[in-house]
């Protein structure tokens, strides 16, 4: 890292300390469902972005880490923090099982496997035989967790509205650092040459089909432990709140934020979460009829998402900064610019 | 018992029939550009709405019926000239991504413009006759059905235009020097879909009744259908569109229950991209590496 961009990480920080105290409990249960939707969108760029599967029903894993933090707690009364492991595991289980059949579909056709999971899912939940576990069609509420004693004891401002907003703030940077380290290594680039050339990646010696598995596997726990955070945040897990659309609306937010970019799942949460609250002042429908055409948009115009435009801003701003430094003895346009 | 099974069977031909018509728009989409098209059953619920439009004109049935069908066609034909064309060469993440800003959008604007309130659809069949088995409106769909089926193979066979889109479809460059104007037989293509769409949106419409999102469990059944089959065969999709039918009802009112359906369709899409990915009459397709 950069000493800049450790600035910016620090300051960046900083900021998300701070402004839960600013804020009134409503907008920090927002910021509370972007940085849950932020993992979750981490999960699948890593799938989609990274390593070219395409996944339409990356709402199934969610719904599947929320019922797995919901029946836990409801249940057994498990702590809400001690369910995060659990419903991670068991979706890198799920994910991984599904990866095995997906490593023979190609393109359209995990699409089309994956839709259909992401159609029938909430159908599932519903079934009733593990109605006694999932609440059937009503779903099951659980209690908003409060903030530690030991914190509040000591005179921290802290409601259970911030007291949440932190604890997911902490499990997001750990899980963006680990996404971090992940993609950025040996086994990240082995994904991406999965992507971009699977014969050329597996003559290199890479073992596609463990790969392409295990980062199914991986990108389904990263949402499933998104899915358990959205639980506690929302307090209650219903099969209708899983449906097509929010496998739909993980894929937007990839795609708006940045496909095959970290930050770009952060910028896709913003947008997730807070355009159809704009948008609903308008209509009902006024949400999904932006998202459709900002998504075409995007595919057009900018395919590299948010991430993308920021990325060609830095590189501009720097390229000035650059020129301004060596006195502007080069005029813009006269080296060859590097342009993307 | 073996009267229950009769009338079970009966019954999932009726849904049969309409997956059967939804699996052969599919096919033709698939046909001309070896795409899945994720946004037929929303295109299909947009023409029903415009028919219903038509319907409370005061208009009768048959003419809305044509009408709808018309639209339907210059829908197609203008959503692949305008959204499709410009990304068919790029990546097939691009393509489904498009595909689903299209079905977010006809979604919408149809919940918007219409409201989400569920709406009754007449049916053009008499309200009953003397059949015990299946009612006038399900043995009608199913005839519609088949007779769109014989329509396209007459086309396909027999008229100039249909031997020009099997060529375009087939192998465009050497269509190109013939002359065929492939981009147009593309869009063709994608008009004859959404009116055969809109036709199955309106088959449809009596049984499950009018509403936005009326489209997606049998956009599922219909994408199994279609891959049973074969989805590059029509013929194939229809038979898989009936087998789907039958097959959902005999399971649904004897083995599994109701409320396990949709996940039958999952399983089976699964299995059969797995098992045989061609489907039981597609053609295998082979791929130099």
């Amino acid at each position: 890292m950069t000493p800049r961009a450790l600035v910016g990480v620090v300051v960046l920080l900083a900021a998300a300390a701070l402004l839960p105290f600013a804020l009134s409990d409503y907008r920090v249960f927002q910021l509370t469902l972007v940085l849950v939707y932020a993992t979750a969108l981490l999960g699948l760029n890593m799938l989609t972005g990274y390593n070219g599967q395409i996944s339409l029903g990356h709402g199934a894993f969610y719904a599947i880490g929320a019922y797995c933090a919901a029946i836990l707690m409801d249940k057994w009364g498990v702590p809400y923090w001690a369910t995060l492991p659990v419903a991670g595991a068991v979706c890198l289980l799920a994910g991984f099982l599904f990866g095995l059949p997906a490593l023979r579909l190609e393109g359209l056709y995990l699409a089309l496997a994956t839709f259909a999971l992401g159609i029938s899912l909430p159908q599932l939940l519903k079934y009733h035989l593990i109605e006694s576990w999932t609440g059937g069609v009503q779903g099951i509420t659980i209690l908003k967790p409060d903030p530690p004693a030991l914190l509040t004891d000591a005179g921290l401002p802290l409601n259970p509205d911030r007291w949440l907003y932190f604890f997911t703030l902490a499990v997001t940077i750990v899980m963006f650092a680990l996404a971090r380290n992940l993609l950025r290594g040996r086994i990240g680039r082995a994904m991406v040459a999965i992507r971009d050339n699977p014969v050329a990646a597996q003559a290199m010696g890479v073992n596609n089909a463990l790969y392409k598995s295990l980062t199914f596997g991986v990108s389904a726990m990263y949402t499933g432990v998104a899915g358990a955070l959205g639980a506690i945040a929302v307090q209650f897990v219903a099969p209708d709140s899983f449906g097509i659309f929010l496998s739909l609306a993980f894929l937007i937010g990839i795609v708006v934020g940045g496909l095959a970019s970290i930050s770009g799942a952060l910028y896709g949460a913003l947008f997730i979460q807070f355009v159809p609250n704009v948008a609903d002042s308008v209509s009902k429908a006024a949400p999904w009829a932006i998202f459709g055409i900002l998504i075409i948009a995007f595919v057009y115009l900018m395919p590299a998402g948010v991430a993308g435009v920021v990325r060609l801003a830095r590189a501009r701003i720097m390229r000035e900064e650059s020129q301004s430094e060596t006195g502007g003895a080069k005029q813009p346009g006269t080296p060859k610019e590097v342009v993307q | 018992m073996s009267e229950a099974i009769v009338h079970q069977v009966f019954a999932g031909l009726a849904t049969g029939g309409i997956y059967a018509s939804l699996a052969l728009a599919l096919v033709m989409i698939y046909q001309a550009t070896h795409l899945v098209n994720f946004a037929q059953g929303e295109m299909a619920m947009f023409c029903t709405y415009i028919g219903w439009s038509l319907l409370q004109t005061g208009l009768g049935y048959w003419p809305a019926f044509l009408l709808t069908v018309a639209v339907g066609f210059v829908l197609g034909v203008l959503i692949e000239r305008i959204v499709i064309r410009p990304i068919e060469r790029t990546s097939v993440l691009s393509v489904v991504v498009v595909f689903i800003g299209l079905l977010a959008i006809l979604n919408s604007v149809a919940g918007w413009i219409f409201t989400y309130t569920i709406k009754p659809f007449p049916s053009p069949f008499p309200e009953s006759l003397a059949n015990p088995l299946m009612s006038p409106h399900e043995l009608g769909s199913i005839l519609v059905t088949l007779v769109m089926l014989a329509l396209l193979y007459l086309f396909f066979r027999f008229t100039p235009l249909g031997l020009a889109m099997r060529a375009a479809a087939q192998n465009p460059e050497s269509s190109r020097l013939v002359g065929i104007r492939v981009g147009w037989m593309l869009a063709l293509g994608w008009g004859l879909a959404s009116a055969i769409g809109a036709v199955a949106g309106m088959m449809v419409a009596p049984v499950v009744y009018l509403d936005p999102n009326m489209m997606g469990g049998i956009l599922l059944y219909a994408f199994a259908a279609a891959l049973l089959g074969g989805i590059d065969n029509p013929l194939g999709a229809v038979l898989g569109g009936f087998i789907m039918g039958v097959l959902e009802n005999l399971l649904g009112a004897f083995v599994i229950g109701n409320d396990l359906k949709l996940a039958v369709a999952l399983v089976l899409i699964v299995g059969v991209l797995l098992v045989r990915p061609s489907g039981l009459f597609g053609t295998v397709h082979v791929s130099r590496v």
